[in-house]
């Protein structure tokens, strides 16, 4: 299912997207080109309004252009139906949010373990994965807890362990440190790089130039457009 | 998404608002409750009368002077003895022809008074109803050709004027008249509202003779056996009018009796049911409301769950689940609280009861749809939500 080799995991050719309100046309995106890459690590750089989450959205397969081509996994987004759409979010894309997202009142493994249900996989083997994919960040010890009974710091590291147990291809992280104070934010940081260095493409949605310089390379929004990108 | 994961993730959002979600099901618990409940009693009535109708007798063929119809004229009766003796020859056997002439009449013995429907009767009355004397004898035919004076008395009738001593042998006046008690009823209680142990039985020649009058009231055939009904009713129906021309005659078996009563009761039952089921359509506006509040409550959760990769229809079906696991567990409650009401209500006071399987089958699935119906909406809004627009929503 997932891109096969060196194809281009996200690939956006003139992508526009506009939001009618009251009537009104208000174009969020102008025409965007932007492609990922496998193993990419890229950062989206811009002032609030400038786009750069309208941008994640389609990313992530959340939302779809008003203009142009996206192509996720190499599968058009236009031509998806919801449901196809829902699939290919669980299956290519692992989104981390600023605000985390957990479940509250469900254990750590089981908010790890969501996307494995809308796979049809039994209890048992969702929470076996979710372990150790809380291993993997760090978290083996805090398998029951909820996410009241952890810090801030660890709580985003669940939402991250739950954006890579389906096995995405990209990792789309939206202001991932932005609840963090800075040390912590150094770590999840450290963590997304790491997974990086694993082979999975993050993408980073941030206003934070000291977290972009980090990245890759840098991607600038303005007004919808694309202003810079090295 | 597995059916039993649906199921959980309802079971844990119903559990996380424990109050709220039992005074939602309060609503459906009352309207399947009253369902239930007046479904038994209604039922329990319908039962006890076919009871009664059923313990007159079988094969019961009443014959009586005019239509039986609502509306109808009521018809002063042309029926004599003579025409009892045709109906006789028709039937074939005395002994399974029985007629009637009553009166309230004012009974006395001794001091004691009391007032009595007297029922003039030929001496086959045993052999057509059932009717179990606990002491003495019956009526004879000697009796009621002579036009002998001898009476045998219901049991309420005889506890009234002779409390716990033994009434036979002893004198009574019926209207005035003096007769002699020769045999007491069993009790038999109620038959379509009227007292059956209030009763005193008489020759009808001696009745005729105290009421000054030589007509009887109506008559009574027992067929013997189903099949031959029809045929006697249409037989004894024309014998009678080819004696009375001028009279119409009518003939009901207790199968038309029953299935007259029982039409009507049904209509009550049904409307009982329907005022039930209000309260129930009620329960389940309260559903859809507290579902609606749900959807808005955990916007983020289902903007999450779709990014995950959730379908609209997972999370369409969650909700849905949700609300039938609601409105079926207050349906099974409320089956529990209207059986066990019903069960008191027969055991406490004198309004029969009975729990019939298709009531509690018919209130559960009908909680169940109720659930479903009141469902659909807030579980379509939340399938269809925008997941951007719930994610960013506080």
């Amino acid at each position: 299912m997932s891109a096969s080799g060196s194809a281009p995991a996200i690939v956006a050719d003139n992508v526009s997207r506009t939001y009618e309100l009251d009537g009104v046309s208000v174009p969020a995106l102008r025409g965007v080109s932007l492609t990922v890459e496998p193993g990419d690590y890229v950062a989206i750089v811009g002032t609030s309004g400038s786009g750069k989450s309208t941008l994640m959205h389609l990313l992530g397969g959340l939302d779809r252009p008003t203009g142009g081509t996206l192509l996720i996994g190499g599968r058009d987004v236009a031509r998806l139906t919801p449901n196809e759409l829902a699939e290919l979010r669980n299956t290519t894309i692992g989104f981390v949010f600023q605000s985390f997202h957990l479940l509250a009142r469900t254990t750590a493994q089981d908010n790890v373990g969501l996307p494995l249900v809308y796979r049809g996989i039994g209890r048992r083997e969702r929470r076996e994965r979710a372990t150790a994919m809380l291993q993997r960040v760090g978290l083996a010890h805090r398998t029951t807890h909820r996410p009241n009974q952890m810090s801030g710091g660890e709580q985003q590291r669940v939402a991250i362990a739950r954006a890579l147990v389906t096995g995405p291809s990209v990792l789309l992280a939206d202001e991932p440190t932005g609840n963090l104070d800075s040390a912590t934010g150094q770590s999840v940081l450290a963590l997304l790089e790491s997974l990086n260095d694993d082979g999975v493409a993050v993408v980073l949605v941030t206003h934070d130039r000291e977290v972009a310089d980090r990245a890759r390379r840098q991607i600038v929004m303005k007004d919808g457009l694309i202003s810079a990108s090295r | 998404m597995r059916v039993a994961e649906a199921w959980r993730v309802a079971l844990d959002a119903l559990r996380a608002n424990r109050l709220r979600s039992l005074l939602t099901m309060l609503g459906v618990v009352i309207g399947v409750a009253a369902v239930v409940a007046l479904v038994a009693i209604g039922t329990g009535t319908k039962e006890q009368i076919e009871r009664q109708v059923e313990g007159l007798g079988s094969n019961l063929l009443i014959v009586v002077p005019g239509r039986l119809q609502a509306g109808a004229a009521p018809t002063s009766s042309p029926l004599t003895l003579d025409d009892v003796d045709a109906v006789t020859r028709v039937v074939g056997d005395r002994a399974r022809v029985a007629v009637t002439i009553n009166s309230g009449e004012t009974v006395r013995a001794g001091s004691r008074t009391g007032f009595a429907s007297m029922q003039g009767v030929l001496e086959t009355t045993p052999t057509v109803f059932v009717r179990r004397l606990n002491r003495g004898t019956y009526l004879t035919r000697t009796d009621v050709s002579t036009g002998r004076r001898v009476a045998v008395l219901g049991d309420g009738l005889s506890r009234q004027l002779f409390g716990d001593r033994d009434p036979i042998g002893r004198q009574i006046t019926i209207g005035g008249v003096r007769f002699r008690v020769i045999g007491t009823f069993e009790p038999l209680g109620q038959s379509l509202g009227v007292d059956r142990d209030g009763e005193v039985h008489v020759p009808v020649t001696a009745a005729q003779r105290l009421l000054g009058t030589e007509r009887i009231d109506g008559l009574a055939i027992r067929a013997p056996d189903r099949e031959r009904i029809d045929q006697l009713s249409t037989a004894v129906v024309a014998a009678l009018t080819e004696r009375h021309p001028d009279t119409d005659f009518s003939a009901v078996t207790q199968e038309q009796i029953l299935g007259v009563l029982g039409d009507i009761l049904g209509v009550l039952t049904g409307v009982l049911a329907a005022i039930a089921g209000i309260s129930l359509l009620v329960g389940g506006v309260g559903v859809s409301n507290i579902m609606l509040v749900s959807v808005r409550e955990r916007t983020k959760e289902i903007g999450l769950r779709k990014a995950v990769g959730a379908r609209p229809r997972d999370i369409g079906v969650q909700f849905l689940l949700e609300a039938v696991l609601l409105t079926t567990t207050g349906g099974v409650l409320g089956m529990l609280l209207g059986g066990g009401s019903a069960l008191l209500v027969d055991r406490l006071s004198p309004v029969p009861a009975a729990l019939t399987w298709w009531s509690m089958a018919l209130a559960f699935g009908v909680s169940a749809a109720v659930g479903i119906i009141f469902g659909v909406v807030p579980a379509q809004r939340a399938g269809r939500l925008d997941p951007v627009v719930a994610l960013r929503t506080e």
